[in-house]
């Protein structure tokens, strides 16, 4: 992983005896696609949980479900202890929702924006809180600035804003931080943190690997179906897989040549350096053999993204087992 | 480089430009779908439900002389492709009701002693009552009626009598312009127009302005609050009311001082009508949203409300000349309740009596489109 290694967050106690979040065989077909298929997900209060799962997996689909903007068209659950079919209004006023796309009214000022939020929730001392949430973001400067006008960190940290106003228990982000650049990303995740030190859950969506090192636990999800769930170690034990770091002069290059090697499940060059996955050990270091004169191949962890990668082949395969 | 320089190279980019312009529109079907209805609904109305010289007008006669010349006149109306008897009413008065209701455009009556009086030579009064709340409709009928009824009365005058028929026609036809006595078009059109703004501004901004939420993805935001769609319309339909009322008072205004048109119903009836036509409108404008796809959309299909809305109203020509079928189809659109609504309120002094039938299907109406446009906005995204 080339990404610089975010500190990794301390741990809180998974606190799974109280799930705020806690949905069962969520299922939702458009037009007899079936996009999310029976995905279970448990997140318990205060943790983050980190979505992953490559474009059209059902993320945002899964999200909707969740906040009560789709009604799934299986599965049962609760959110906050509230029935996801019945009770999407009491669930809608305890969460905020983040979506994918800038959803915030653009011909409005930032403070407007947020007025009307805090008015739509009902919330009290309505200016006061508006100032609060301005503060705190570092957005008092530009209050009076056009939402459409900001840029990409800008709009995103305005869209945090409106969405924490009410002081939701729950926050869902849609992939919060795509084309953002590294800095605001780094100070948005800062701020997750905080959130979720003082008791609030988010469940965020993500492509980035480097942001789910920082979250609690993850979820990965392809082609509609819940392939993994825990914390990163988890995850990545779960996999069954080991790794193989080669370092030498044209090591990356290798990639392709190993990958057509038996017992060997894919290798991707990280940098300088090549990393070779498979499920046995001994297998991988038969299939490396060949070159082992020039490259000193170590024994490594896979990173998550060789998990996240091998998994979504897997169930390519399985997807197109289904089909045939 | 030779590929792309040259007049070959610059037809080969004019030629990427339009097929990709063919394909975009192509995959639009809701444009094409528009782009062929429109000018099929075009040909139907302007080809077929217009006609500048109205033919088969309802008329009432009132008969209040119990004789062959006025059995006679009858015919011979009937048998004129201008008018349509659709009411023979004996009980004086009876006619001027149905001409306040709507019912009919002309009341032709015959006084007591019509027949006396002919035949003696003192050329009665032939009684013809316009509504010319719309002067356009009321044009060459009237010349229509005196042919008519000379025509019969040459018939029925022989014999000695025939002399009566000969020379000056026999009866004085006295025309009696009703609500509009000097046949002023704008005592018609303003009133008209008022209805036509108030369709433009309410059904297309609300259509608008949904579509708008949705393209822009601010409508997810708001359905993720707790915000209910039902809250949602009303907050959305309110501002538009607001602009909907000073239009009303533009025009109102400019109707009393700068045209003179006449108020003569009850102003609080008049503000009623505006309001429920108004809440309507905004109804229409709102399902309207909930189908289009785009802000393009929901522009096209306005216009294709708005294009019979002004054609077939009654506002832009006169509304009883129209083929039965365009009348029936006319009275589906909210527009032609309302300028009748208008035009009876301002011209003929309607009450809340004379109004209610039309007030009643106006309310329907909205109790459809409400129902339809709450159906279908949904309070989740798909
Ligand atoms: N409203 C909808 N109607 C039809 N298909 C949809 C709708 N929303 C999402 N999809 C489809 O469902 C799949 C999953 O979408 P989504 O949940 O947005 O994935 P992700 O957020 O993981 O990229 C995609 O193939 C998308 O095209
Ligand atoms: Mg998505």
């Amino acid at each position: 992983m080339n990404a610089p290694a975010p500190a990794q967050p301390a741990q809180p106690q998974a606190d799974l005896s109280q799930p705020v979040i806690d949905v069962h065989g969520l299922t939702k077909r458009f037009g007899g696609r079936t996009v999310v298929d029976a995905v279970d997900l448990v997140v318990g209060r205060g943790r983050i949980c980190g979505f992953l799962g490559p474009n059209g997996s059902g993320k945002t689909t899964t999200l909707r479900m969740i906040c009560g903007l789709l009604i799934p068209d299986a599965g049962e659950g609760q959110v906050l202890g509230f029935d996801l079919r019945r009770q999407r209004g009491a669930i809608k006023r305890r969460v905020g929702y983040m979506t994918q796309k800038f959803g915030l009214f653009s011909d409005l000022t930032i403070a407007e924006n947020l007025e009307f939020f805090a008015r739509v929730h009902g919330l009290d001392r309505r200016k006061e809180r508006v100032a609060q949430a301005l503060e705190q973001l570092g957005l008092a400067s530009r209050a009076d600035q056009l939402a459409g006008k900001l840029s990409g960190g800008w709009k995103q940290r305005l869209a945090l804003a409106a969405c924490v106003l009410h002081d939701p228990e729950i926050l869902l982000l849609d992939e919060p931080t795509a084309g953002v650049d590294p800095q605001a990303r780094r100070e948005f995740w800062d701020q997750i943190h905080t959130l979720s030190a003082n008791g609030m859950t988010v469940l965020v969506s993500t492509h980035y690997m480097d942001e789910a090192e920082r979250c609690h636990e993850i979820a990965y999800i392809a082609y509609g179906r819940m392939l993994a769930r825990g914390s990163i170690a988890d995850v990545v034990d779960g996999s069954g897989l080991v790794a193989l770091v080669g370092e030498g002069p044209g090591a990356d290059r290798l990639a392709s040549a190993i990958e057509q090697r038996p017992g060997v499940a894919m290798a991707a060059p990280f940098g300088t350096a090549l990393h070779v996955c498979g499920p046995d050990l001994a297998a991988l270091q038969a299939a490396v053999a060949p070159w082992a004169d020039q490259i000193a191949f170590r024994v490594g962890r896979p990173s998550l993204e060789d998990v996240f990668i091998h998994l979504m082949r897997g169930a390519e395969d399985a997807s197109v087992v289904v089909r045939a | 480089m030779s590929l792309t320089s040259g007049i070959a190279g610059a037809w080969q980019r004019i030629g990427a430009m339009i097929f990709k312009e063919v394909r975009q529109m192509l995959r639009d079907r809701g444009t094409i779908g528009m782009m062929l209805a429109m000018p099929l609904a075009q040909l139907m109305i302007f080809g077929f439900a217009i006609n500048n010289d109205p033919h088969r007008l309802p008329m009432a006669l009132e008969v209040n002389d119990r004789s062959n010349f006025a059995r006679a006149i009858d015919a011979a109306l009937r048998n004129t492709d201008y008018f349509r008897v659709v009411a023979v009413v004996s009980a004086p008065g009876e006619g001027e009701r149905l001409l306040q209701r709507g019912a009919v455009q002309f009341v032709v009556t015959i006084p007591p002693d019509f027949a006396r009086d002919l035949v003696k030579g003192r050329r009665p009064q032939l009684l013809v009552t316009a509504d010319a709340t719309d002067p356009a409709a009321t044009g060459n009928a009237l010349a229509a009626i005196g042919d008519a009824v000379a025509s019969a009365l040459a018939h029925d005058l022989i014999g000695p009598l025939a002399a009566r028929a000969g020379g000056s026609s026999p009866v004085d036809v006295v025309l009696h312009r009703s609500y509009n006595p000097e046949g002023i078009t704008s005592h018609n059109t303003v009133p008209g127009l008022l209805a036509i703004v108030l369709s433009m501004t309410m059904v297309m901004l609300t259509a608008l302005s949904v579509t708008r939420e949705v393209e822009q993805g601010t409508m997810e935001n708001l359905l993720a609050t707790p915000l209910r769609p039902f809250e949602v319309m009303v907050g959305k339909i309110v501002p538009y009311l607001i602009i909907g009322l000073v239009q009303v008072m533009v025009i109102l205004l400019a109707a009393a001082f700068v045209f003179q048109v006449p108020f003569s119903g009850p102003l609080p009836l008049m503000l009623g009508a505006t309001l429920l036509f108004m809440i309507t409108s905004l109804a229409l404008g709102f399902t309207l949203s909930t189908i289009a796809q785009s802000q393009l959309q929901a522009m096209q299909m306005s216009f294709f409300y708005l294009l019979p809305s002004i054609l077939l109203s009654g506002f832009a020509f006169p509304f009883r000349g129209m083929p039965q079928w365009a009348q029936i189809g006319a009275e589906a659109l909210p527009t032609t309740h309302f300028i009748r609504l208008v035009r009876g309120i301002m011209l003929k002094g309607w009450t809340i009596a004379d109004a209610a039938t039309d007030l009643g299907v106006l309310a329907l109406m909205l109790a459809i489109l409400g129902t339809v446009a709450v159906r279908r906005y949904q309070d989740t995204v798909a």
